[in-house]
């Protein structure tokens, strides 16, 4: 395996754990807002930067594989 | 009825749009001397940055503007057309220029020695016979900033105009699409992160980051601009996150500071422990900033030219409406990411503004 197969290797792992944190993240905020839809903006801002968070994360994995 | 016929207008433009960006990649990814097609160098010629601006091929010849390229070399200031290397990337075409002999390798410029006539490269990759000048030429992102921050300046001056001239004080004309987006910095970012009594302060800067960061997001979107990928270059991305760094740096009050070096609240070895984490962290934030928005929107640019090549890969036509459909929803993504990612890093600089202003309260 060469260093390339194992960088896209670790860009999926990255994807996998970004996916996972993002999806519980928009679970829980539909969740809410469906709770108190009168919170909905709020919850969505908080969700969206919440998401920033998590994604870059993920964002650090592709760099590093693109860096390799 | 008007607004409907407007709003039909408006995205049928939009779809229109987004739909040539397949059309214009396809054009420019036919490299005629080599038969084998290498998605990677296509998609890493498009997302890097260029000496020219390359549009697209007319009968085999390609259509670019040229750019200036401004070197400091040994002789002084050197300056040429980017036309000069006749859309030459692999170091054959040898430019003269102010006594010194030019070539253009993979983007990017070498001086070569008096007496050598190709570049040769030792094991490091290091060239052996040319020297590397100090490059300050007007390459494609600084021209595409330029038109951004001439696009920027003249909807911003045209709807502070139209409040001077309207006697009630309402918007009208542009200014009605620019005041929701202000009001919207104003009372969702500003207010709610930095506090009402400091957001003031911050709001130009704010603004101008939200708005910048935005429309070079979109046009990185743009299928003629294909390769205007200016949000998407790390150095750009990197100065906006120094600019946030500095202003929270300067902006950080007595509170700020006893959190980073000695927070309040915790014993003593706790303290000595949490001091070189905060100081890291202090750092960090910015770094986090800069690669976010180079990361996504680079990543953006290259699903959408990997699909697109994907037609290329398998040499069918069959393909080529799968990838067409989906590097076309992406891009309906991309658009929404454009706003998004400006909002995020707006938003963050200016959580990390109210962080470094807050009041001790308890």
């Amino acid at each position: 395996m060469d260093l390339g197969s194992i960088a896209a290797l670790g860009a999926g792992l990255a994807a996998i754990g970004a996916g996972l944190g993002i999806g519980r993240i928009g679970g829980s905020a539909m969740e809410a807002m469906a709770r108190q839809p009168e919170m909905h903006g709020k919850i969505q801002s908080s969700a969206l930067i919440l998401a920033a968070f998590v994604e870059a994360v993920a964002l650090f994995a592709v760099v590093v594989s693109f860096l390799k | 009825m008007t607004l409907n016929a407007l709003k039909t207008v408006l995205f049928s433009a939009l779809f229109f749009t987004v739909s040539l960006v397949g059309f214009a990649s396809n054009k420019v990814d036919k490299n005629p001397q080599d038969s084998e097609f290498n998605p990677q160098e296509m998609i890493l010629h498009h997302v890097k940055d260029a000496h020219s601006f390359h549009l697209w091929e007319w009968h085999e010849k390609p259509v670019a503007i040229a750019l200036p390229i401004i070197l400091w070399t040994q002789n002084g200031l050197t300056t040429f057309m980017s036309s000069k290397f006749d859309d030459d990337d692999s170091g054959k075409i040898i430019v003269e220029a102010n006594g010194g002999k030019f070539v253009k390798l993979h983007e990017k410029i070498y001086q070569l020695n008096a007496n050598a006539t190709a570049l040769t490269f030792n094991a490091e990759n290091h060239p052996t016979n040319a020297l590397n000048p100090i490059d300050i030429s007007i390459t494609r992102n600084v021209f595409m900033m330029w038109v951004s921050v001439i696009v920027l300046l003249s909807i911003f001056i045209i709807s502070a105009r139209s409040y001077r001239k309207s006697e009630n004080n309402l918007p009208k004309g542009i200014a009605s699409f620019i005041e929701p987006l202000v009001v919207f910095v104003r009372d969702e970012i500003g207010i709610p992160m930095i506090g009402t009594h400091k957001y003031q302060k911050y709001m130009p800067y704010l603004l101008t980051i939200f708005f910048f960061i935005w429309i070079n997001n979109i046009f990185g979107l743009i299928p003629i601009l294909n390769g205007a990928n200016l949000s998407g270059n790390i150095a750009f991305t990197m100065t906006l996150a120094l600019f946030t760094f500095i202003i929270t740096a300067f902006s950080g009050n007595k509170n700020y500071w006893k959190h980073i070096f000695w927070m309040p609240g915790v014993p003593v070895p706790m303290k000595l422990f949490l001091a070189p984490i905060e100081i890291i962290g202090m750092f960090v934030k910015p770094i986090s900033l800069m690669i976010r928005l180079f990361a996504n929107i680079t990543a953006g640019h290259i699903i959408v030219l990997a699909l697109m090549s994907l037609i290329f890969v398998f040499k069918s036509i069959a393909v080529a409406p799968v990838s067409i459909a989906f590097s076309l929803f992406i891009a309906v993504i991309e658009i929404i990411v454009t706003a998004i990612q400006a909002y995020i890093f707006t938003v963050l600089s200016a959580l990390y503004f109210g962080m470094a202003t807050e009041e001790e309260h308890h």
